[in-house]
């Protein structure tokens, strides 16, 4: 176990590092998701009121497409340089090696969060102080149900050669769960009156979506990587 | 060291693409203290066997055996006794020789990386480039970085896909001089090449492939060069007494 989490740590820390120097999917993924925020709130902010209960289906629509146009470009990298193979051929057991690209994955997808939160929060006056750990709950299981199918995905189809219209025709399908459960449990706290009950019960669902998940992706990951 | 074998054996194996037969029926054994070369022309089946040998791809048929064990039981402790050199260098080009060469001696698990990677960036003759990122390179010093990252483990079998590309006379003659040091250290080198001039004289043991096919190596003394092209050419003339008997 600990052979296995050393291996993750050391494959995300490596992804940050090239990250750091390069920020090409920092930058690519925040632009790009304040970019989907704004086209929003120019069609649904009229004189400056925003069409009710759309803040949370914004935010997660955003994390989406961030998300997706992150895990490509993750993977890309790898594909560039072959390094992936040479990952592959590390002495450890192979989903060591998913774990820690998803870690790198969440640890984006985090950093593309917490822009856009405050931006929903200021163009459609989203309540996103009224139960903070709610909010922060909801997305980080969310977002860890999205990219553990997403990282997985993203490296089945690092070979293929139209890689970057399959992941999102093969993503969304199976992630469309997490993103309705996200979108309730959100909107449930953006009320004007927080329904905490009611995100009880999707933040629930969303974490036995990642349980689902992550478990199969562990699972499948090494035999869909041999070949 | 827990996990060792002497001995690599190659039984009968097969990889098809689809309807692309890439290996078909090869079978060869090499043993510790040995350097095989794989020669071949483009598209002969070099870079699968390689793949399959390092246990990236699964062959379709036939098996592969190194000592008493094979590739799916052994697993992670198997891969920790295989280095492999490709024809792509699989180094990230945004981090620096050192750091290229810490992430995998971490990830490797290996003890005191800093003074591994010391030594091998000596060997490599980075040492005073060792803070560079690795995108500034030529060709030429990614290869001897790239060597030495597959051997920063001490691989059993090296694996070794055109590890002459890009290196000059100098690097060359380092290189050979390395592989023969390996080899007196008990590995087993088994490296695919074009470059017959420097690879004569290195061989223990030479195999060539040609549409996936072993061929026969003629028997005789004689360069290097020339049991090729005589294997090559029979090899040709065979093929088309077989299609013409069809």
């Amino acid at each position: 176990m600990r052979q296995f989490l050393r291996v993750a740590w050391v494959v995300m820390r490596k992804d940050l590092t090239v990250e750091m120097r390069s920020r090409e999917i920092v930058y690519t993924t925040v632009f790009f998701a304040a970019s989907c925020v704004l086209v929003f709130a120019f069609a649904l902010v009229r004189e400056g009121r925003p069409l009710e209960d759309a803040s949370a289906g914004i935010l997660w629509i955003s994390i989406a497409f961030a998300g997706t146009l992150g895990l490509g470009r993750t993977f890309e990298r790898e594909r560039h340089t072959e390094t992936l193979r040479a990952l592959m051929l590390a002495p450890s057991d192979r989903p060591a090696i998913y774990v820690g690209k998803l870690l790198g994955i969440l640890v984006l997808m985090a950093i593309v969060e917490a822009v856009l939160v405050p931006l929903i929060g200021l163009l459609f006056h989203a309540p996103i102080f009224a139960r903070p750990h709610w909010l922060v709950a909801l997305l980080a299981a969310g977002t860890l149900g999205f990219a553990s199918v997403g990282t997985l995905f993203a490296a089945m189809l690092v070979r293929a050669r139209s890689r970057d219209v399959l992941l999102p025709v093969l993503l969304y399908p199976i992630t469309i769960p997490v993103i309705i459960a996200g979108v309730r449990g959100t909107a449930a706290i953006f009320q004007a009156t927080p329904d905490e009950p009611m995100a009880r019960f999707w933040a629930a669902l969303l974490v036995f979506f990642d349980v689902v998940f992550v478990t199969l992706s562990l699972w499948t990951f090494e035999p869909l990587m041999t070949e | 060291m827990g996990f060792d074998f002497d001995r690599l054996v190659v039984d009968d194996v097969s990889r098809h693409f689809g309807r692309r037969r890439a290996l078909s029926r090869v079978s060869l054994t090499c043993g510790a203290g040995t350097i095989l070369g794989l020669l071949g022309p483009n598209g002969a089946g070099k870079s699968t066997l390689l793949a399959i040998l390092s246990t990236l791809l699964a062959p379709t048929s036939g098996r592969v055996r190194y000592g008493e064990h094979d590739a799916r039981a052994a697993g992670p402790m198997l891969r920790g006794r295989l280095g492999l050199l490709g024809h792509d260098l699989y180094l990230y080009p945004e981090l620096t020789a050192r750091e290229n060469l810490e992430f995998f001696a971490r990830l490797y698990g290996l003890d005191r990386p800093r003074d591994r990677v010391d030594g091998a960036l000596a060997n490599a003759g980075l040492a005073d480039r060792a803070g560079d990122a690795v995108s500034g390179f030529s060709r030429g010093m990614r290869q001897r970085l790239a060597l030495e990252r597959a051997l920063l483990h001490g691989p059993r079998l090296l694996l070794l896909d055109e590890p002459f590309t890009g290196l000059d006379d100098a690097s060359g003659r380092a290189l050979v001089n390395r592989l023969r040091g390996l080899r007196d250290e008990g590995a087993i080198v088994i490296a695919a090449t074009h470059d017959l001039d420097l690879a004569e004289g290195l061989l223990d043991e030479v195999a060539i492939l040609r549409e996936g096919r072993l061929l026969a190596v003629p028997r005789a003394a004689g360069p290097l060069r020339e049991r090729y092209r005589e294997a090559i050419v029979e090899a040709g003339a065979a093929a088309a007494r077989e299609g013409r008997a069809r």
